[in-house]
């Protein structure tokens, strides 16, 4: 017995000294790795961005802001500004269906309930489509059933469709994550689920709920395929709901295609960069004044 | 046992928690314009039993109710709105829950909510409020102020001044110290004997010591069951039954 048991301290040892290398070694690498594959992140992102401005920043000239389009100046205005129009039709249509949706699911539907699984994989399943396919459908029923032809509007619904359940699921988690001693307290003064959420929850959301629409943005203003389809590539200012439209993604796409001028689809590049840190940049703020108007 | 008119009584009250009964048979008649409080370990039905009184049982899912709870011989689970119950029956919670607004909007939601909007009216309902709390001189300069900028001991009589803002006829407290300091309890503890003047208040609590300073009439919970409801001098001193003896005697729980 006491032999047996010396022998196997005896093992131990070495063993276990082996096995300490071993995991010095290991610690060593999984302490490395997070930081390698941080670094790998931002500096292909920096790279990225450092190649767009480089080809684009040389190429930016004042007529690429001409009012109008034409061949020799390829102004990315009327693009620019569809592109903000496109944002705030499709954000005026996805959010209130959105944070409804997410209001109903979060606060109303019980939890557990048919209805809301059904919602909930409808939702996952749309998060989850190539937005190739939302351009189709937009295409064979806005353009074409509903006879809106390629238009600003029919391009805005399927935007919308497209962001609507990233809009829903950041609401929803949004509001889950606010406090229920907060509703507690809201419902033990009498208060109905109405005024809770308005006065109580949203507030508190708000946060999260911004975030949500700053991701539908990012991915408004970067779509280009589901537009191709539905908001066409018209290069003029559009008169009204149902003129074709081209936003910038758009715009760049059809002019790296066409190939003539790649300096200045560089130069577009730069110009969406910024109107995409602009555009977060500023919903951020709005968020900030509007919690502030709210909790002060 | 208790000649006093009940403010509320419950008549046969069963719950259960899906399959799980948390409350069996409990009759309770709670008398107006004093303090009850209820005793017994933990997961023995005092907070259950406390949130079947506003209804708040009624946002647990799964949750059953038979019998009756009466407020002022009428059956709150019968014909009464639910939100306009809880305006009459308020609530304290374990843990302070100020919204996270100003002070001034923190008392002002209720009225608020039951259609109070003129503002000089506001005013005088947050003054009074925080006066019966005690609150008002040490916040009077900031009542702008976000209310979460306040001590725990603070927050818990801004929320004592929150339920009291909407005038409710009963106060139920479930252990409303037992996250604060034994300075701000005790003030808490004060507080509650000035407010029996004018309000019920039926208090949970895991503390024995504090039962037997502030209420009137206790009862002892044991396992989903009113083992014991007296005056609370005789529960402390003379109980009648064997368990509320080991229990206040400190034998368990």
């Amino acid at each position: 017995m006491i032999r047996s048991t010396r022998a196997r301290k005896g093992q131990r040892g070495p063993v276990q000294g082996m096995r300490k290398d071993h995991r010095s070694v290991a610690d060593r690498i999984l302490r490395v790795l997070p930081y390698a594959a941080a670094a790998l992140t931002a500096a292909l992102i920096g790279f990225i961005i450092c190649y767009i401005l480089v080809m684009g920043i040389p190429h930016i000239s004042p007529d690429l802001f001409a009012l109008k389009y034409n061949s020799t100046n390829v102004s990315l205005m009327p693009a620019l500004i569809n592109t903000v129009l496109m944002v705030i039709i499709a954000l005026l249509l996805a959010v209130p269906i959105g944070l409804g949706a997410a209001i109903f699911l979060a606060e109303y539907a019980r939890r557990g309930s048919r209805i809301v699984g059904a919602i909930r994989i409808a939702a996952d399943t749309l998060a989850g489509m190539p937005s190739i396919v939302y351009g189709l459908f937009g295409l064979l029923f806005f353009v074409t059933m509903l006879g809106w032809r390629l238009s600003l509007l029919a391009g805005a619904c399927t935007l919308a469709i497209m962001i609507l359940p990233l809009i829903i699921s950041t609401a929803e988690e949004a509001l889950r994550a606010v406090s229920d001693a907060w509703r507690e307290g809201s419902f033990g003064l009498g208060a109905g689920r109405l005024r809770t959420v308005g006065v109580i929850l949203l507030p508190s959301a708000l946060p999260g709920i911004i975030a949500g629409v700053i991701l539908g943005i990012g991915r408004i203003v970067g779509e280009s395929a589901a537009l191709i389809y539905t908001a066409g590539t018209a290069t003029d200012l559009p008169q009204g709901l149902f003129d074709s439209t081209r936003t910038l993604s758009v715009h760049m796409y059809v002019l790296a295609s066409e190939g003539l001028h790649l300096d200045k689809t560089y130069a577009t590049a730069v110009v969406l960069l910024v109107l995409v840190v602009g555009i977060n940049t500023a919903s951020l703020l709005i968020a900030r004044r509007i919690q502030k108007g709210l909790t002060a | 046992m208790i000649s006093a008119p009940a403010k509320l009584a419950t008549r046969d009250l069963d719950l259960f928690y899906g399959d799980f009964q948390a409350l069996q048979k409990v009759n309770l008649e709670i008398p107006s314009l004093s303090v009850t409080a209820f005793i017994g370990p933990s997961g023995c039905g005092k907070t259950t039993l406390l949130k079947t009184f506003n209804r708040m049982i009624d946002l647990v899912e799964g949750c059953r109710i038979t019998g009756e709870v009466l407020l002022d011989g009428e059956d709150i689970y019968h014909s009464m709105d639910t939100n306009f119950l809880r305006k009459r029956v308020g609530m304290v919670f374990q843990k302070p829950n100020p919204f996270p607004m100003s002070i001034f909007d923190n008392i002002a939601y209720g009225p608020r909510t039951h259609g109070v909007r003129r503002h000089s009216e506001l005013e005088e309902i947050v003054e009074r409020s925080l006066r019966n709390t005690a609150l008002f001189d040490e916040v009077k300069d900031r009542l702008r102020h976000n209310a979460l900028s306040l001590s725990g001991g603070q927050q818990q009589r801004l929320c004592i001044a929150r339920a009291l803002a909407v005038e409710p006829e009963i106060l139920l407290m479930d252990e409303p110290t037992s996250a604060l300091d034994p300075a701000s309890t005790a003030r808490i503890e004060e507080l509650v004997c000035t407010l029996s003047e004018h309000y019920s208040i039926v208090i949970v609590t895991h503390n024995m010591q504090q039962a037997a300073r502030i209420s009137a009439q206790t009862a002892f919970f044991l396992l989903g069951e009113v083992v014991e409801y007296g005056p609370t001098t005789q529960i402390f001193s003379d109980p009648h039954d064997s368990r509320t003896l080991d229990y206040v005697a400190g034998r368990f729980g």
